[in-house]
């Protein structure tokens, strides 16, 4: 049974089809099962391993290679604060201290109420519109405390909203 | 979309105030394929000696020429032939190819193209780091596009010409940007990058002869073939071809990527372009290529012209285009144990020296910044930084060595001065041994 | 073949000569001089990463590791140089960084590399003073334990457990820093167990369940030994402290087997030290058995069998697959000219017989050794699955696929492991149609194909996908391909017998080039027992016994069991009850001697019961199933038994055979040399350990009277008969617990 939604592996199918061998689809195959899933589960590897004609311990090997790739769960929105040099020098690591205060978590750490996870980033190439943070896949960049905490409330809100509406 | 400054020269970034450039037509609409039209007119040699003729050298950091690495490829190969593009900017200070691929990302598609061409491949794929999933994105609906309008696919517009092409993401490794390692990775694998030789050109992804090119690299190569290798070369000193888009970050007015001739003042570019000094400090030190590279004291940046043999001169390299500025109120200390941080935590772990090295001088960097410093440690870990140079698998040992040795060399005073207790400008914090901690 | 191209270079100012595409580092080693190595391993893929190799060669800007550099015409380098002996220090100081240096516990202190490394080219004082990150010692299995800090990820084991035995079971995780080998299954191995990666690691980072923390190498003797349990013949080396045998491993590398060890071989030894150990002679008093002396049990079988001799009653006597020369040779003697009697078998599993009488007048050229498969063009795989069964045998199987792209084409009844290396497979319903029809006799579809296999993925690179076809084509295309290969050794198993190994040698003799042969049998010395004459109608070297003076073979004395046919049994290290159930009843009338280690399903029968010593516990010689003989050396002891040629030994001195005197191994091994066909070996090479190659073949062999069937043991790789059964190792991996018979 596929941990993966029809149109997950549909476009698994697809996605092995664009390389002279399947293998290569591999780190995409994973990052697109994360993000349906959230983490890679043991039932995405077993399922990935599979699709593949590989072992889980290949797959598995370069699961811990990637550092996006994830074998726990994260928050909804995962807060990744650069603090890499153009970002050090425009106060990257106070926007990641603000967020550790404001999320109480640390890094790699996940609030309680699940809703927002923390990470301190190497450079995510937005060196020129320094100090930035990603949430998910989305850029915030050339931030203020303040600004940060906009887009987080802005988040929080969103949350919420979902929430009540299921 | 980026308005264009008085200063700039706009070749490959000519497209980037044009707000349909990423789309089919307002990239027809722009000359777009014309340069590929031009070039499937031309015998592959033909544009093989137009490419060296334009001085161009590799945008990705290590500035290799473009036109030479084309012409390693053997013609007649029993495996297929590659292009890839490296799309996974990942060099701390680099946010160049992300415009690229945001505003014109047919230009990458057409420059792919020419070089299949060129080389006698038929397929390519172009890696992109796993952050970057908007350009991701961006780039699968580009090639749709151009497939479907048969810019891409079999008999590319009735030339006769096959050319496959798909975008693919990377997530997360800075390593993957070593071309070896990308290959490693496009084919399901850890990145671990390659004994060398063979060289890619040789024997590359799948086992195949590939050239592998930077996105402005790639990018550059249409107007190349328009306008010919001696209108691009011109834009340069000798062996200096050309345009490139420089990052400019840090304790400046006003952060910015431009593109400028090579050659250009570093001065020019922080003052007019950068709008100076933010809040008039003055300039301690610059990093002028990309976090890899041995930072310049600001005295000897401020006299230095941007270009590969000029930076080269006084000891360091042009590298990626991502120059940062540092103030004279930042802690260098600081700034090496930063850099280190993300050394080792993008170390693959495959070779000693690297894997234990960066380590060793994170930690050591770490307690040192923290207060605990010892008078040994200075020269100890210059020490380590010279056993990691030149000493290791692949670049990435030395890109870690480099900027440590140039900061411990320059900034000696300061770290003999944390050793004195003077108290740190950017404080106590720190985030070493957060970054990593798997 | 003419000698490949040589290429000249200088180093450290004396000049080389070695054979174009040699790698430095070899180069050097082959002229004595040591460039230290970590990753670096020889015939497998090329790492470069612990950077120990580094040195100088001229016109290069950087440090070259040799362990990469292959020699070419003029090169210069210096390997001694200052900025070397700098750059070696620097690797085992950065090794050392987080390496634990808890030697003083470490099973692997006295045999490590680091330390050794350390000591010659280190790094004396540590000035790393940074915390080091202590992680937990994992146990991956009952054999395996992992003790992350030690480990110097060289990535030795990775390859050994991957390219050298096509497991694929450890892996690397994480990246920098936290980089770490794991295992298959997240917290354990599943895998073969071999331990192959145990003996390859440079550290202890990888040691043994069955050994650590036992003892410490030096208190220990190494006695090489061979390998007790199947026909391949490995060297392993015992480790024994007082007489007790610890471990057993192959880190001298010196044996047949190169790199290699099975899991029986490395750990299933523990047998030795069962409990279970018979260490007293038993005889059946008041229906049961009670230990008695060893002078009352001798003279109690003496005593029986000269009645039985005077009353004519037929004795029976089943000899065994394990024990040695010496002793197979010394049994049959026992029998035919002490018992005097022609009943006399072993359980057989390999057609000898009729493969040298089909080899009748050829000479040592048709014999092919183990090693052969290593760097064989082409092999023929006939029955069988070597990767359970003959563990070396698939070993070099492999070795040859992935060194010398031997093309292996597989005819089997089933689906087995080296399908993954077959160039062609072809999975039919009966072998015998299927060789007559390779033999051009008959139709294919008399053979019909039952399943073809795709090879399967094959994950080194290095494979050349074009070589490797599709195996659709039948058995048609199968022959036609095999006729154009030249050399091909012929490999099969006891799955075959009789006419069809006489069609298969035919087959193999119409080939062109040098067709060579190799007979899978199944225990450590069948080889030996066929050749010492452990037959009815064969005396040693496959002479036959006089017309009409055959004996009862195996199965027609357990048949004559129930009708009271024999007046007495003797077994010897073998145990048929298992196999053929005999009822109490059946017994009545015979007089059962068992000599064995332990109290087996044949022992349990017995009226008189002689405890023996194990092959690790006796000295002599034993013959692989390719006929290579090597000493065994005694390791062990058990206190109470007694060799099998001890045993009999004093059995002829109880039954009055005064001139046969004391058992001395050496004596009789003359005597095999001077009297069996093909042992007349050079002593010298045999003692040194160099495997010579018996050639028993002999003329014709004639049928034996009734083609008795074999009867392969098909063993796996966790079990292993009746030593198997009580070896607490073996039974005590999980991979294991689904095969136990
Ligand atoms: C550690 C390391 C990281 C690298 N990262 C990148 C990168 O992110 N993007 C890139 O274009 N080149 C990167 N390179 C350089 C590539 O190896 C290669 O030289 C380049 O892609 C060639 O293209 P070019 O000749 O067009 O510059 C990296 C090299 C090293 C050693
Ligand atoms: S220098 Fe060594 S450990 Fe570092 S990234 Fe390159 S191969 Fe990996
Ligand atoms: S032996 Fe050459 S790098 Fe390890």
């Amino acid at each position: 049974m596929s941990p993966f939604s029809p149109q997950l592996e549909a476009r698994f199918r697809e996605l092995m089809q664009r390389y002279p061998a399947r293998r290569s689809a591999l780190v995409p195959m994973l990052l697109y099962a994360q993000d349906e899933l959230g983490w890679l589960t043991p039932a995405a590897v077993q399922r990935i391993a599979e699709l593949l004609a590989e072992t889980e311990l290949a797959v598995r090997e370069v699961i811990g290679y990637y550092s996006m790739l994830r074998t726990e769960p994260t928050g909804k929105y995962h807060v990744q604060v650069c603090t890499n040099i153009s970002c050090l020098l425009r106060g990257g690591d106070e926007l990641y201290a603000h967020c550790e205060r404001r999320l109480g978590v640390g890094h790699k750490q996940t609030a309680a109420d699940g809703v927002f996870s923390l990470e301190e980033v190497e450079c995510i190439g937005a060196c020129s519109w320094a100090p930035a943070v990603q949430v998910n896949y989305d850029f915030h960049q050339e931030l203020t405390v303040e600004q940060l905490d906009k887009i987080l409330d802005a988040y929080a809100a969103r949350a919420r909203g979902e929430r009540t509406d299921s | 979309m980026t308005t264009p400054h008085p200063l700039e020269t706009r070749v490959v970034s000519r497209r980037f105030d044009q707000p349909d450039a990423h789309t089919l037509a307002g990239y027809l609409a722009s000359d777009g394929f014309r340069a590929l039209e031009k070039a499937l007119a031309m015998a592959p040699d033909k544009v093989i000696e137009e490419v060296k003729a334009s001085g161009l050298r590799g945008r990705g950091g290590a500035g290799f020429p473009t036109g030479l690495k084309w012409s390693f490829v053997p013609k007649q190969s029993p495996r297929e032939k590659y292009v890839l593009c490296n799309a996974d900017e990942s060099e701390p200070g680099t946010c160049k190819d992300r415009l690229i691929l945001e505003y014109d990302p047919f230009a990458i598609i057409e420059g792919m193209l020419i070089c299949g061409h060129a080389i006698g491949a038929h397929r390519g794929y172009i890696y992109i780091r796993g952050e970057y999933r908007y350009l991701l994105d961006r780039m699968e609906q580009a090639l749709a596009e151009a497939r479907a309008a048969g810019y891409v696919g079999k008999n590319i517009r009735g030339s006769g010409f096959d050319f496959e092409l798909h975008a693919h993401t990377g997530a997360g490794a800075y390593e993957c940007g070593e071309e070896s390692a990308l290959m490693e990775s496009l084919e399901g694998k850890r990145g671990i990058p390659r004994l060398k030789p063979p060289f890619p050109a040789v024997s590359g992804f799948m086992g195949g002869p590939t050239v592998i090119n930077n996105v402005e690299t790639l990018a550059s190569i249409p107007p190349i073939l328009l306008n010919g290798g001696a209108w691009f070369a011109a834009f340069g000193p000798p062996k200096n071809g050309g345009t490139r888009l420089f990052c400019l970050s840090g304790h400046v007015e006003r952060q910015g990527v431009w593109e400028l001739p090579l050659g250009f003042p570093l001065r020019k570019l922080i003052e007019d372009l950068g709008g100076g000094m933010r809040n008039g400090a003055k300039l301690k030190a610059v990093v002028p290529g990309g976090s890899s590279t041995p930072l310049l004291p600001g005295n000897v940046a401020w006299d230095l012209n941007l270009d590969f043999d000029s930076v080269a001169k006084v000891g360091s390299f042009l590298g990626s285009g991502g120059v940062v500025v540092v103030d004279e109120n930042t802690c260098m200390v600081r700034f090496a144990l930063r850099i280190m941080q993300f050394y080792r935590h993008e170390s693959c772990g495959w070779c000693v020296p690297c894997r234990e090295g960066t380590q060793w001088l994170q930690t050591s960097l770490t307690r040192f910044h923290n207060g605990g410093g010892r008078a040994a440690d200075v020269d100890l870990m210059k020490e380590v930084s010279e056993n990691i140079l030149g000493r290791t698998f692949c670049a990435l040992g030395d890109a870690a060595a480099m900027p440590t040795l140039s900061i411990l060399q320059h900034w000696r005073q300061e770290f003999l001065d944390h050793l004195a207790g003077k108290p740190c400008p950017f404080g106590a914090r720190t985030t070493a041994g957060a970054v990593g901690a798997h | 073949m003419a000698d490949p191209a040589l290429v000249h270079l200088t180093v450290n100012g004396q000049p080389l000569q070695v054979p174009a595409g040699t790698l430095l580092i070899e180069a050097c080693k082959q002229h004595g001089i040591e460039v230290p190595s970590f990753c670096y391993y020889p015939n497998l893929s090329l790492q470069a990463a612990c950077r120990m190799c580094l040195v100088e060669i001229e016109k290069m800007p950087k440090l070259q590791t040799a362990c990469t550099v292959v020699v070419s015409e003029g090169m210069v380098v210096n390997s001694d140089s200052e900025t070397v002996h700098r750059a070696r220090k620097s690797a085992i100081e950065f090794i050392l960084t987080n390496h634990p240096l808890d030697c003083p516990v470490c099973d692997a202190g006295g045999e490590c590399e680091l330390q050794d490394m350390t000591f010659k080219y280190g790094a004396e004082q540590g000035r790393f003073v940074e915390p080091k990150r202590h992680r937990e010692e994992q146990q991956w299995s009952p054999v395996v334990y992992f003790d992350r800090p030690r480990c110097i990820l060289c990535y030795r084991c990775v390859r050994a457990c991957g390219e050298g035995m096509d497991v694929w079971a450890l892996g690397v995780a994480n990246r920098g820093i936290n980089a770490t080998i794991i295992p298959s299954h997240q917290d354990h191995l599943e895998c073969e167990e071999c331990g192959n990666c145990i003996d390859i690691c440079p550290v202890g980072a990888l040691t043994s369940g069955a050994y650590r923390y036992q003892t410490r190498p030096w208190e220990m003797q190494h006695v090489g030994a061979i390998c007790t349990f199947c026909g391949d013949g490995c060297k392993t080396t015992l480790g024994v402290r007082n007489g007790e045998i610890l471990r057993g491993d192959n880190r001298d590398k010196s044996g047949i087997n190169g790199d290699f060890l099975c899991i029986k071989g490395r750990y299933g030894l523990d047998f030795t030290r069962h409990p279970e150990r018979l260490k007293q002679p038993l005889a059946r008093r008041d229906g049961e058995l009670q230990p008695v002396s060893w002078g009352y049990a001798l003279e109690t079988a003496a005593k029986r069998w000269r009645e039985i001799q005077k009353a004519q009653g037929a004795i029976g006597v089943i000899g065994s697959t394990r024990i040695l020369n010496e002793e197979a040779y010394t049994l049959q003697k026992f029998a035919r000219q002490v018992l005097g009697t022609p009943h006399l078998d072993h359980h057989r599993t390999a057609d000898f017989p009729a493969l040298f009488d089909a080899l009748a007048g050829r000479g040592a050229e048709s014999l092919a050794r183990l090693d052969d498969l290593k760097t064989a063009p082409a092999v023929l795989l006939v029955g069988g699955d070597p990767t359970p069964q003959h563990p070396l045998t698939a070993w070099n199987l492999r070795w040859g696929y992935r060194q010398h792209k031997t093309r292996l084409y597989v005819l089997n009844s089933g689906d087995i492991k080296l399908r993954r290396q077959a160039y062609r497979y072809a999975q039919v319903a009966s072998l015998a149609a299927a060789v007559r029809y390779l033999n051009g006799e008959g139709e294919a579809q008399s053979a019909p194909l039952t399943g073809v296999a795709e090879p399967s993925e094959k994950r080194w690179p290095q494979t050349p996908a074009a070589e490797v076809a599709r195996l659709d084509e039948g058995l048609q295309d199968f022959r036609a391909r095999l006729r154009q290969e030249q050399d091909v050794i012929i490999v099969f198993s006891g799955d075959i017998a009789g006419d069809s190994v006489r069609d298969l040698v035919a087959f193999g003799n119409s080939l062109s080039g040098q067709t060579r042969y190799l007979a899978l049998a199944d225990n450590a010395n069948a080889r030996g027992a066929a050749d010492m004459g452990l037959y009815p109608d064969l005396l040693p070297g496959y002479v036959p016994v006089a017309a009409g003076q055959a004996g009862l073979n195996l199965e027609q004395m357990l048949a004559a069991l129930p009708r009271q046919g024999l007046a007495s049994l003797y077994v010897v290290g073998a145990n048929p009850f298992r196999s053929h159930p005999v009822a109490a009843g059946d017994l009545k009338q015979t007089f059962l001697v068992v000599q064995d280690l332990f109290l087996t399903e044949t022992a349990r029968q017995a009226d008189l019961v002689f405890p023996a010593l194990c092959a690790y516990e006796k000295a002599g010689t034993v013959t692989n199933t390719g006929g290579q003989v090597q000493p065994q050396r005694r390791g062990g002891g058990c206190e109470g038994a007694k060799s099998d040629l001890e045993i009999l030994h004093r059995l002829a001195a109880a039954m009055g055979e005064a001139a046969w005197g004391a058992a001395d191994p050496d004596r009789t091994l003359q005597e095999i040399r001077a009297q069996v066909k093909g042992y007349d070996l050079p002593l010298a090479k045999l003692l040194a350990g160099e495997a010579p190659l018996a050639l028993p073949l002999n003329g014709r062999v004639p049928r034996a009277a009734a083609d008795l069937p074999l009867r392969p043991h098909h063993d796996t790789l966790f079990t292993a008969g009746t030593l198997g059964r009580y070896s607490a190792t073996l039974n005590s991996v999980m991979e294991g617990r689904a095969d136990k018979r």
